[in-house]
């Protein structure tokens, strides 16, 4: 049969239970699992990643999302991303998660993404995913065409001399707003990653994105459901209206006592190598009022120390301006 | 008559083939696990497909896209990118509009799939068929098919409210020849 997509031949199994799927993958250095298949199949076309071994996860029974009141939201990682958007207590609870998901890619995709995949896809680097050229992350040791090359998309934090791919995930950034947990599940162990901690930055292994283990598998996610949570909003700024990646993403959420801060949350996506927390922005602002001086000052501190390439500068100035904006809006 | 096959049969006899070829494999020891099935490269897949239950054997890396055109000969669904940027190969599975070039025919297995050669009653067009024509909602036609499926899924969806609403709905299939305000106003006729 002619005109094939392109991918390499693989063998494939439909994983019934996690410990059969994690199995799968685990004892086969080149197997990978499926949920999606959104990002992976691309990645497979292009050679950017081979596989000779594909255990599809859909069929577990991990695709619940699970809100109690009082408790944490609890949501499967094969729950599409449609489904958990239109969550009426997702919305309700964590709106700056189901505003990130809606603004994440287009109709059809969320229909078949997972929260799971989204959560490991990777990065939009153009160099990356062209395997005709360089790529430490792609090839440890090869080279990043991208520190001097075409780098408007890339990061200005987090980056290191062998990488500055940004992460393009939406919804890490709106998770990491939320003190979300990773749970996964691997050949030995189960465990919890707070998803500050899951993510790694490039160093001198870009080649490693995460804490998780060859066939470790992410089960779910685990989110707080907070006051603070409550009041969190999604700004994605893009080149297109819609159905394009960020260009600077910011997730906030704010709880005030009175007009002061007493809790805030700043999670941004588009300016670094991970989806990336601004602490010192938020330690400018407890116990502050929003006043418009407040919210410049915190600002300049999302982007200190940035090292900013010659076709991405503006990304510190968007940044800024970013968080300026989708704090105002929660005042 | 079409012959029902179950996915546990197709996991089974792809466990039963590969024992035999590949015994020499060791699997990580999980109390009371039985090692896990093995894999294929091929399998036998069950599409219900516009109503037909096809059966086929196809290699785990076909796509659902090349499924459909080139093992079913349905070649209304058209392949642009391939790559679930432009939307042309838009189906509809069970209930789902999705990107038929960024699943695989073996994941789908056992799904019930309606393609642009589903939409019309013989003779008698689709509403959104009829109303793509009358607004001139398309040029050269190609990305036609899967306009026509996502709009038919949108209408269903609850999201063709305004043509706002109706224009970020369909944000994932792309008109290179630009007949974006005949489609917008086809899929708002369409929809009333």
């Amino acid at each position: 049969m002619g005109r094939l997509s392109g991918m390499r031949p693989f063998t494939y199994v439909r994983a019934t239970a996690v410990r059969d799927a994690v199995a799968g993958v685990a004892d086969h250095p080149g197997a990978t699992f499926v949920s999606g298949g959104t990002d992976l199949l691309n990645l497979m076309k292009d050679s950017a990643q081979i596989h000779e071994h594909v255990v599809d996860i859909n069929a577990l029974p991990l695709a619940t999302i699970d809100i109690q009141p009082g408790g944490p939201a609890r949501i499967g990682a094969v729950a599409r991303m449609r489904d958990v958007a239109e969550h009426p207590a997702v919305r309700s609870t964590l709106p700056v998660l189901a505003e990130a998901l809606l603004g994440s890619a287009s109709p059809q995709v969320r229909n078949m993404a997972s929260i799971g995949g989204n959560l490991l896809q990777r990065t939009r680097c153009g160099y990356f995913r062209d395997a005709g050229t360089p790529c430490n992350k792609r090839e440890p040791g090869s080279g990043c065409p991208a520190l001097t090359g075409e780098n408007r998309w890339h990061a200005v934090l987090g980056g290191s001399e062998h990488c500055i791919a940004v992460h393009p995930s939406d919804l890490a950034v709106a998770l990491l707003a939320l003190d979300a947990t990773v749970i996964s599940t691997g050949p030995d162990c189960e465990r919890r990653t707070p998803l500050n901690e899951f993510y790694l930055l490039p160093g001198q292994t870009p080649d490693r994105e995460n804490v998780l283990n060859h066939g470790e598998l992410i089960v779910g996610v685990e989110v707080p459901t907070t006051p603070l949570a409550a009041r969190s909003r999604y700004l994605k700024v893009r080149d297109r209206a819609t159905f394009e990646f960020a260009v600077v993403s910011v997730a906030a959420a704010v709880e005030l006592r009175g007009r002061q801060v007493q809790d805030v949350r700043l999670a941004f996506g588009g300016i670094a190598t991970r989806p990336w927390r601004a602490f010192a922005a938020e330690d400018a602002l407890r116990g502050r009022e929003l006043t418009d001086d407040v919210l410049v000052a915190a600002a300049a501190e999302v982007v200190r120390g940035a090292t900013p390439r010659e076709q991405n500068a503006f990304k510190t100035e968007l940044a800024q301006r970013a968080t300026v904006d989708v704090l105002r809006a929660l005042r | 008559m079409p012959v029902e096959i179950s996915r546990r049969t197709v996991l089974i006899t792809a466990g039963a083939v590969t024992a035999v070829a590949a015994v020499p494999v060791t699997w990580t020891v999980i109390e009371g696990a039985a090692p896990p099935p093995a894999g294929s490269s091929t399998a036998e897949v069950t599409l219900t497909v516009n109503g037909t239950v096809h059966r086929r054997t196809v290699e785990a890396r076909v796509t659902l896209l090349d499924a459909l055109r080139e093992q079913l000969g349905l070649t209304g669904t058209k392949k642009g990118c391939d790559r679930g940027e432009c939307g042309a190969c838009t189906v509809i599975v069970d209930g789902n509009r999705i990107k038929s070039c960024l699943t695989l025919a073996v994941m789908r297995d056992g799904s019930e799939v309606t393609t642009v050669e589903g939409l019309a009653d013989g003779d008698d067009l689709h509403p959104m068929q009829e109303a793509f024509i009358e607004h001139d909602a398309f040029q050269c036609g190609f990305c036609t098919s899967g306009q026509l499926m996502s709009a038919v899924a949108l209408v269903e969806e609850g999201h063709a409210g305004s043509a706002e609403e109706i224009r970020e709905w369909m944000s994932g299939n792309l008109c290179r020849c630009g007949c974006y305000p005949g489609i917008v106003a086809a899929v708002g006729e369409a929809s009333r």
